[in-house]
């Protein structure tokens, strides 16, 4: 039994949390937050580029370090704890898995070396309103190469220069590359609840396409390629749980009300204390999901799933809860509670709602028992 | 990361399977905790005594005291297999040698350990412990039970004998147990936690009566014990006069020490909820595992369980590499509890009118849901409330400040005790 991460992952880990500390504090996202074009930090994509970090997992021969999936989730939670203002998730989690588990030859060797170095941001566009991603709900249509419709919320979509578009062709659903500067292409910022992440609108008037995949293939793709995220997406979540449990125990024992700490208050203990019961299960649950998609196990949309619903609930608990220990001082604009609320929000929505994987867990449960 | 094991554990691991496979009673159902029938008893003892002999009976204890003479890891590993087996035989024998014995280890003399270690670990002799009180369940050193010196019993050796008059309560087995812990008061002068004692005692000595305690699952599995006039000699005192306090917790981390099998069933009670929810037809003849709450329900119970499952997992980790593990142990009382209470809930709830129904011969799977409705509030209060988990959480793990204390400094005979 070897269930945990191994000392040099964990020396990784640490590196990337020092140097989060300071490239990233949370003053500079709260400023960010505060300009007119929000949700990305050109420097800070820079340097994490300079780090290596875009291609942790992705393999040598395409200009990454290959270093596997275990060191990426190390990343991933470092950058949640930090509530990083990048499209890390995007264009790494998103767009190079889509590549690497979809593309020809000659389009991963196209794009992932400009994913590691940063030069390309990229992002995928599924959604086009409110309600689930699913074939009945993609108007989005392919004809002749030629992708028309409207992709919204689209995450990174106005600093993306490629995204992978969920379409139709001939009714059937399929996923393309779609260059985001290219002819056809108009986009515009939307507000969202999380402003250390931008989003856009995204209209394609018969903007040229290139096919990612099988016509036909596009749902059970975004599927696995959400699987892939999910996990991913979980230790950021977890790294926020954590900072927000942080967060809150510090202020607990500095804020005196009726002559003592407010952490003393079993009011406040046991909701700390919940919240490290959550986040222990996320990051069992977590850690889980890390095996199987480092090693490509057949477990892992289930664990996928359990990761997802696991740490969805675990941070939005520990956001809430953060920002109630705070009283008044967690709802000011300076007190940085707010980030994890609204971060807790995007990233539980960014790859499907915690019900709708409860639903697909069911599903795949169903179908092992008759197995 | 992987899941499997070294290659010495899966060497151990073959070895004790084998074993199992040649050794294992079949088909004895086990019983809650106290509630055992004498056929069940007798199986426990069997059961335990050839787990001895055969060194499969507290592996990790140095083999001079019966033990395996093993690793934790070993006794991890003996623990999954055996549940494996469907085996759970181990009820009677678990305070004794979980708390009782290793407190007997840390603090008696070498004539004391070997009358009573061996047999414990063989299963010859069961034993309770004696803390809770009427007046005091989580607060645990608001004892009363008073033990005053007889001065006209000191022999040529200087021994001498305590009277211990007062009384126990939700004393889990004492109704069949050999030998016990008593904590009780020797100083009432003092203050709250320093003027206790812990002996040994022999629960057939005149003046202990036990009575069994009618849960509200039916069972009868702990009991309260009455002292009269009980005579226990100073020389079965465990540790110093008056320091009882820092003995039980001697116990009490010995209890705690108990790390789980990492195992259980994948998904917990999770997968069986799904399977009954397929039977179950809803107002449309449609199963009720068709239903968005049901299902998004099942999938709660599902995560949670299994992130008890790798939360054992990450611990295990930390023994097989010969480390301590962490913190996060710390939740998993709580949180299993309450989900078991969750889950017996939501599972009558499923069974629409006829969730009343607790007859095994008519009730959806045998009434195990029922039985769980109806067990499942203890879990939430023995061996620590969920509110005393919460705070030992917030106090030990995150180190918040501890509770006000408005008995500190106080002599135990000075302070209020309410009804």
């Amino acid at each position: 039994m070897n269930f945990d991460f191994s000392e040099e992952q964990l020396a990784l880990k640490d590196e990337a949390r020092k140097f989060l500390a300071a490239k990233c504090p949370p003053d500079r996202v709260r400023k960010l937050m505060d300009e007119d074009s929000p949700g990305f930090d050109p420097e800070l994509w820079a340097q994490v580029a300079e780090q290596g970090w875009l291609g942790a997992a992705i393999p040598e021969e395409h200009g990454g370090l290959g270093l596997g999936y275990l060191e990426l989730c190390c990343i991933s939670e470092e950058l949640g704890r930090a509530v990083a203002p990048l499209p890390f998730a995007s264009t790494v989690y998103f767009f190079a898995e889509a590549l690497l588990r979809a593309g020809t030859p000659e389009q991963k060797a196209k794009y992932l070396p400009q994913v590691v170095t940063g030069e390309l941001i990229g992002t995928i566009a599924s959604a086009e309103q409110a309600g689930a991603v699913s074939a009945a709900n993609i108007s989005a249509e392919v004809s002749g190469g030629k992708l028309t419709g409207v992709k919204l919320p689209v995450t990174d979509g106005v600093v993306a220069h490629q995204a992978v578009v969920l379409a139709k062709e001939g009714g059937k659903p399929t996923l393309y590359i779609v260059d985001l500067n290219g002819p056809g292409v108009t986009r515009e910022a939307v507000n969202t609840i999380d402003r250390s992440r931008e989003a856009a609108q995204v209209e394609f008037k018969d903007a040229p396409v290139e096919r990612l995949g099988e016509v036909g293939d596009g749902l059970a793709l975004f599927e696995a390629i959400n699987d892939r995220a999910a996990v991913l997406i979980a230790f950021e979540q977890v790294g926020g749980s954590d900072m927000c449990l942080e967060m809150a125990k510090e202020y607990a024992l500095e804020r005196f009300a009726f002559g003592r700490a407010i952490g003393g208050y079993q009011a406040i203990k046991h909701r700390l204390a919940d919240m490290y019961a959550k986040n222990v299960l996320a990051r069992g649950n977590a850690y889980y999901g890390a095996w199987a998609l480092n090693s490509d196990a057949p477990e892992l949309p289930i664990a996928a799933a359990g990761a997802r619903i696991s740490a969805c609930d675990a941070y939005w608990f520990a956001a809430k809860e953060n920002v109630q220990v705070h009283g008044g001082m967690g709802f000011t604009w300076e007190i940085d509670a707010h980030l994890h609320y609204r971060r807790s929000r995007q990233l539980a929505l960014v790859a499907g709602p915690a019900r709708n994987w409860k639903h697909r867990l069911v599903s795949m449960l169903e179908r092992r028992n008759a197995a | 990361m992987d899941f499997n094991d070294t290659p010495e554990e899966a060497e151990y691991r073959a070895r004790v399977r084998a074993w199992l496979e040649e050794n294992a009673p079949r088909g004895v159902k086990g019983a809650s905790l106290g509630d055992e029938d004498e056929s069940q008893m007798d199986a426990c003892k069997a059961w335990q005594a050839k787990k001895a002999a055969a060194g499969y009976a507290q592996i990790r204890w140095p083999k001079e005291w019966g033990g395996g003479g093993g690793t934790t890891i070993q006794g991890v590993i003996f623990a999954q297999e055996e549940s494996r087996m469907g085996v759970q035989l181990g009820g009677p024998f678990a305070i004794g040698l979980g708390m009782c014995i290793p407190t007997v280890m840390a603090t008696a003399d070498d004539e004391t350990k070997k009358r009573f270690v061996g047999p414990a670990v063989r299963g010859e002799k069961i034993w309770c412990q004696l803390f809770s009180e009427p007046a005091g369940g989580s607060d645990v050193a608001a004892i009363r039970t008073r033990a005053v010196k007889d001065e006209s019993s000191v022999d040529a050796n200087g021994d001498f004998d305590w009277v211990v008059n007062g009384q126990k309560i939700w004393t889990s087995g004492a109704h069949y147990a050999d030998h016990g812990i008593v904590l009780v008061r020797t100083d009432p002068d003092a203050v709250k936690h320093k003027g206790l004692t812990m002996f040994w005692i022999d629960m057939k000595a005149p003046g202990i009566e036990c009575k069994t305690i009618h849960q509200m699952s039916g069972a009868r599995g702990f009991n309260e014990v009455f002292f009269t006039d009980v005579r226990i000699k100073d020389s079965q005192r465990l540790g110093a006069l008056h320091d009882g306090w820092n003995v039980s917790i001697i116990t009490l981390m010995n209890e705690r020490a108990s790390v789980g099998g990492g195992g259980g069933a994948r998904g917990g009670g999770a997968i069986k909820a799904l399977q009954v929810a397929q039977k179950i037809r809803d107002e449309n003849g449609e199963p009720l595992s068709n239903n968005s709450t049901v299902r998004e329900r099942i999938a709660e119970h599902y995560v949670r369980a299994e992130g008890l499952r790798f939360t054992g997992m990450r611990s295990l980790t930390a023994l097989s590499q010969g480390k301590t593990p962490g913190p996060e142990q710390s939740v998993t009382k709580l949180v299993q509890a309450a989900g078991m209470q969750d889950l017996a809930d939501f599972m009558v709830d499923l069974q629409d009118q006829a969730g009343i129904i607790r007859d095994p011969t008519l009730a959806v799977e045998n009434a195990d849901f029922q039985e769980m409705f109806l067990g499942s509030p203890g879990g939430r209060i023995a061996g620590g409330t969920d509110e005393i988990l919460r705070n030992i959480i917030a106090e030990r793990v995150l180190g918040l400040p501890g509770e006000i204390r408005v008995d500190k400094g106080v002599p135990f005979k000075d302070l209020p005790t309410g009804r």
